[in-house]
């Protein structure tokens, strides 16, 4: 049997297990934590600092901390919310999100925390880099002009011997999620819908289908993102 | 109540958001007890012709006619709104940004598939025509701008919420149908 903990978020007591992660914990019990480069079922990496909370005045990753017995957590504040939301302006600005031209939008979690978030402008500067496209995989094409390095797809796209089809290539502002040659020509059609599925934003796109779920009846077209784990 | 005074433009638009303002339909009647226009396509007036109070600008900055125009809506409105994806960010035209000028110019003008009528590879280099731009800006960019209305186009509801609360003062609560990137 686990050991069961408690911890407040905002106040609120929470009862959890102990090992659980604070972001797993507050889900959980109807507490929403914005995640971006978090994916159930794929360690956290803690990269996209958009589960940013505050523990004892210190600001934390939520996917990697572990709860533990007696920790207060602040999340719904001003303050935080306000951090969360330059994150998402800072991606908006450093990539080339063009959103009414994007098969993703509609169903993007960048775009849909920028809604719930209200980002009605960036406060940073355009960035708009030169960034390229490959289409050579017959299931997939890879748009870096739209990839937040989350490293998502790195992490749960593997083959049946655990070989990763995408890898980060170079590093800092170079860096980019590549799709292997190789095995990117020889991905199935259903791994290449789960990558697509997986990737936060529009970056992994399945090709040939496109646009097939009309606007009004997208994912986050009515509801905002986190209403699914908010009670 | 006096009539607070509109100017709209469309910069590199596509004349989508000028579109949605219709979409509020039978409200066009109210809008027009609460406003008058001024320089707009809507009326065709081409000039300022009195001191504005709401400027909108539809499409971001692609040449130096864009650029012009913005500045004398900074210059003759009191309060500036950017309205739509390409005024806040620079939308579909900014595609090119990433492309260097002289590349997108060859491309459209002398390598494209349907540039078979150019047989002497000219250019346009007419006085008359503006200047492109190195890429396309958004609005804030180039002038201060006062408030943003996302969308492509913009929602009409948005459009006209966000317009009447201006106008009347009144407190502005958006559901979250209206905002949208797309």
């Amino acid at each position: 049997m686990t050991n069961k903990i408690k911890i407040k978020i905002d106040g609120k007591e929470i009862i959890t297990d102990q090992g659980k992660t604070i972001v797993e914990a507050a889900h959980e019990n109807g507490i929403f934590i914005p995640t971006l480069c978090n994916f159930a079922g794929a360690l956290p990496k803690g990269c996209c600092r958009m589960c940013t909370i505050k523990i004892n005045n210190r600001f934390m990753t939520s996917c990697t901390t572990p709860a533990a017995h007696g920790m207060e957590v602040e999340n719904n504040t001003n303050e935080i919310n306000d951090f969360r939301k330059g994150i998402i302006e800072l991606l908006f600005v450093s990539g080339n999100h063009f959103c009414p031209s994007c098969e993703k939008s509609g169903n993007c979690e960048l775009q849909a925390l920028a809604y719930r978030y209200q980002m009605m402008v960036p406060r940073f500067p355009y960035d708009f880099p030169m960034k390229s496209v490959d289409g050579s995989s017959p299931y997939i094409i890879k748009d870096q002009n739209r990839c937040i390095l989350c490293k998502r797809c790195i992490k749960t796209i593997k083959d049946d011997q655990g070989r990763h089809y995408f890898a980060f290539k170079e590093r800092g502002h170079k860096l980019e999620v590549l799709l292997d040659d190789k095995m990117g020509k020889e991905i199935s059609s259903a791994l290449a819908k789960k990558a697509m599925e997986n990737c936060p934003v529009g970056s992994i796109i399945f090709k040939e289908v496109g646009f097939e779920v009309p606007i009004g009846q997208r994912k986050y077209d009515h509801k905002p993102i986190g209403s699914e784990i908010e009670n | 109540m006096e009539k607070k005074i509109i100017a709209t433009t469309s910069l590199a638009g596509c004349f989508g958001c000028h579109m949605s303002v219709l979409d509020i339909d039978e409200r066009i009647l109210d809008l027009i007890e609460l406003v008058e226009f001024n320089k707009s396509p809507v009326d065709d007036i081409k000039t300022f012709t009195k001191p504005v109070d709401i400027g909108i600008i539809e499409g971001g900055c692609c040449n130096s006619e864009n650029v012009e125009v913005l500045r004398s809506f900074r210059k003759n409105c009191k309060i500036l709104i950017s309205l739509g994806e390409c005024a806040i960010m620079g939308g579909l035209p900014a595609l090119r940004n990433g492309i260097p000028i002289e590349e997108c110019l060859n491309e459209a003008y002398i390598n494209g598939p349907t540039v078979g009528l150019n047989t002497q590879h000219i250019l346009p280099n007419d006085d008359e025509l503006p200047m492109l731009l190195d890429k396309v800006y958004p609005c804030h960019e180039i002038v201060k701008i006062d408030y943003y209305l996302p969308g492509c186009p913009p929602r009409a509801d948005l459009i006209w919420e966000a317009l009447v609360a201006l106008i009347t003062g009144s407190k502005l609560d958006l559901p979250y149908e209206v905002i949208k990137f797309d």
